[in-house]
């Protein structure tokens, strides 16, 4: 399929549209930076320039999730599950937070695990990607196989071409929700050139990092003395992994009041020592060298081991958002010298 | 001499004579209006050596437990942080090497960003001028138009302890209303709803906590399990419960660097908090955080004709 195109002033006829079957989530602004959220009202398009602050990811592995409430009966405990809502339709994802989904997938969705909630939502929602025609200093999607106008985890991908949109599609999850719509008429030559245009423009603009042969200097260097000096600024802080697409561990927790237990998922982070005490209280990373350590290995080296491929995006959040500037390309350059 | 030269100087003589096994300063950051910490153990590393009106983070917070000596690089905030830290012997007086570094304010460059509202790609200072460039376009501010909130009123801008100045001191700015004062002016729902707005954005990553000095506990309150003394739900409440406890926990040692607010990724106005807290022990027990090395922090002084007034009422 080409691509249809819709112009501008119909964008919002069709989300009112949606509205009918589906829950809307897009970026909204917040003081912060945009972040996703569900939109009921009047839509905010034209969507933030720029990427969210926090990714896609909570959309689907949300940071506090209750799994199940349990409680005590005379007749013994009693358990109710909680149970993932509705139709969604998610608005304004970058190819790279798309992209981060598929690998999300693995890890939730593949073979032989499948999360429940993760799935469900994963199922239930239709994923509209928004291409970058002007990507930030910070991205460097293209060195980890991404691409500006990237579709990967896309259903639909959008094409901003200033007065209409060029809409890509995708699935058939993502046809189904364009097909037959009065708002969408078929792409002429002409946007598809404008488009092709853009994305040229958008790749001529991205910043390249080189990634090549990381995970094989990683598969030799856990004992290496560079640990020692890259993390020394760290602060040890979550900002990294909370604002990372595809960082996704968590916690589970019981929290128990007046009788009624809830079990909470929760993100969590490598970067703290809690995450890895154990109840006899050693920690196997005592220190935030072996926790910077950790981060960096299970993105460049345990993913690629697990799942043949690399857990970093490029969508340059930690590199935005970390308080004391460090930054992921340098940390890569200082492995690939080694 | 500039003070990013004479920093590099003081350094490189540091280290050079082996009085320090390494100098903690800032070195340029990889994207624009940012510096990032520089540890140099060479004088060639101490070449890398930077001042300029980015160098925000406190360094102060590498010291607890540190058994090395250090040079360190600190404005007047972080100073006080490292006197702060002295009382509660954290580190050692003569462990330290203060390099001092009047302190005309620091950049904040979210309210930059926001100004220009597209992406900064180059920054430079000129004089008392910031220059942002981005593709095709370029502006120019008055670095006093975009300073931090707490570096606008800061009373403390140079050093209060230091062992070399790196250019001379500043004149002390007169403060003015701080944000704190006009804020609590405000009418208590406002207030009330301010915060647990604040609240609800927290995601809890705890870069404030882990950016500040005196946030070194070896085991956080709100990390111990047994018991759990906070719930891991991330919602107004869990989140306020953690910052309260946080403040209330730096009451007194607080040195209102302002570390905390700039470290957080959703930008919580959290020297609002910090700096009522500041207030209120200021106006109870006529003390600041970190200002003389020879005065004992307020909740360590204990007077047996103290009149407690909370306790008894006036």
């Amino acid at each position: 399929m080409r691509g249809v195109i819709i112009r501008k002033e119909r964008v919002n006829d069709f989300l009112n549209a949606l509205r009918a079957g589906y829950l809307l989530y897009a970026p909204v602004r917040t003081q912060a930076g945009p972040v996703f959220a569900p939109v009921n009202g009047a839509t905010e398009w034209p969507w933030p320039a720029g990427n969210t602050l926090k990714s896609a990811k909570e959309v689907f592995l949300p940071q506090t999730e209750t799994l199940f409430t349990y409680r005590t009966a005379p007749d013994g405990v009693q358990i109710e599950e909680a149970r993932v809502e509705g139709q969604r339709v998610l608005l304004g994802v970058r190819p790279c937070d798309a992209r981060s989904l598929t690998m999300l997938d693995k890890v939730f969705a593949g073979e032989g695990v499948r999360d429940p909630y993760y799935t469900a939502r994963r199922e239930k929602t239709v994923v509209l990607g928004l291409a970058c025609n002007e990507p930030c200093a910070t991205c460097f999607c293209t060195s980890l196989g991404g691409s500006p106008f990237g579709t990967d985890g896309c259903d639909l991908l959008w094409v901003d071409l200033g007065d209409r949109c060029l809409v890509r599609v995708v699935t058939e999850k993502g046809k189904a929700l364009v097909e037959g719509r009065p708002e969408f008429e078929p792409a002429g030559d002409a946007d598809l050139a404008a488009a092709q245009r853009l994305e040229e423009g958008a790749l001529g603009r991205m910043g390249t990092v080189a990634v090549q042969g990381v995970k094989e200097k990683l598969d030799r260097l856990f004992a290496d003395p560079l640990w020692d000096r890259v993390y020394e600024k760290c602060l040890g802080c979550g900002t990294c992994t909370y604002l990372c697409p595809t960082c996704h561990c968590f916690d589970l927790t019981d929290e128990v009041v007046d009788g009624v237990g809830i079990r909470l998922r929760t993100w969590d982070a490598c970067m703290y020592p809690l995450f890895t005490l154990h109840a006899s209280g050693h920690n196997p990373r005592p220190t935030p060298k072996e926790r910077f350590r950790q981060r960096i290995m299970h993105k460049f080296k345990y993913f690629v081991d697990n799942f043949r491929e690399t857990a970093c995006v490029g969508c340059g959040r930690c590199i935005r958002y970390c308080p004391v500037n460090i930054d992921i390309r340098s940390v890569l350059a200082e492995i690939s010298a080694r | 001499m500039g003070t990013t030269e004479k920093i590099r100087e003081i350094a490189a003589g540091l280290l050079r004579d082996g009085k320090v096994d390494v100098v903690i300063g800032y070195g340029p950051g990889t994207l624009p209006l940012r510096s990032t910490p520089l540890f140099a153990r060479t004088v060639e590393e101490a070449e890398r050596l930077i001042w300029d009106a980015t160098c925000g983070n406190n360094l102060a917070v590498y010291l607890p437990g540190r058994k090395d000596r250090v040079g360190i690089v600190v404005k007047g905030c972080d100073s006080r942080a490292v006197v702060q830290l002295i009382h509660e012997n954290q580190i050692a007086r003569e462990q330290v090497f203060l390099i001092g570094v009047p302190c005309a304010g620091i950049v904040d460059r979210r309210q930059v960003e926001a100004a220009v509202e597209r992406e900064i790609k180059l920054a430079r200072e000129e004089g008392p001028e910031l220059v942002v460039e981005g593709d095709g376009w370029s502006r120019r501010f008055h670095k006093e138009e975009v300073l931090y909130g707490a570096c606008r009123t800061c009373r403390h801008n140079n050093p209060v302890l230091y062992d070399a100045l790196a250019a001379e001191p500043l004149p002390s700015r007169n403060g003015g209303p701080t944000l704190v004062e006009v804020w609590e002016k405000k009418p208590a729902e406002e207030r009330r709803n301010f915060i647990l707005s604040e609240m609800a954005r927290c995601i809890r990553c705890y870069a404030c906590r882990n950016a500040c000095p005196l946030c070194y506990c070896t085991e956080c309150f709100v990390d111990c399990s047994t018991p759990r003394w906070l719930g891991r739900a991330t919602d107004a409440g869990e989140n306020l419960f953690f910052q309260i406890g946080r403040v209330f926990h730096v009451a007194g040692r607080c040195v209102a660097c302002g570390a905390c607010g700039r470290a957080c990724p959703m930008d919580l106005k959290l020297g609002l908090l910090l700096g009522k807290m500041n207030k209120d022990v200021l106006e109870l027990f006529g003390h600041e955080a970190g200002l003389n090395p020879e005065v004992p922090p307020a909740l360590n002084a204990f007077r047996p004709d103290d009149p407690e007034t909370f306790l008894l009422g006036k």
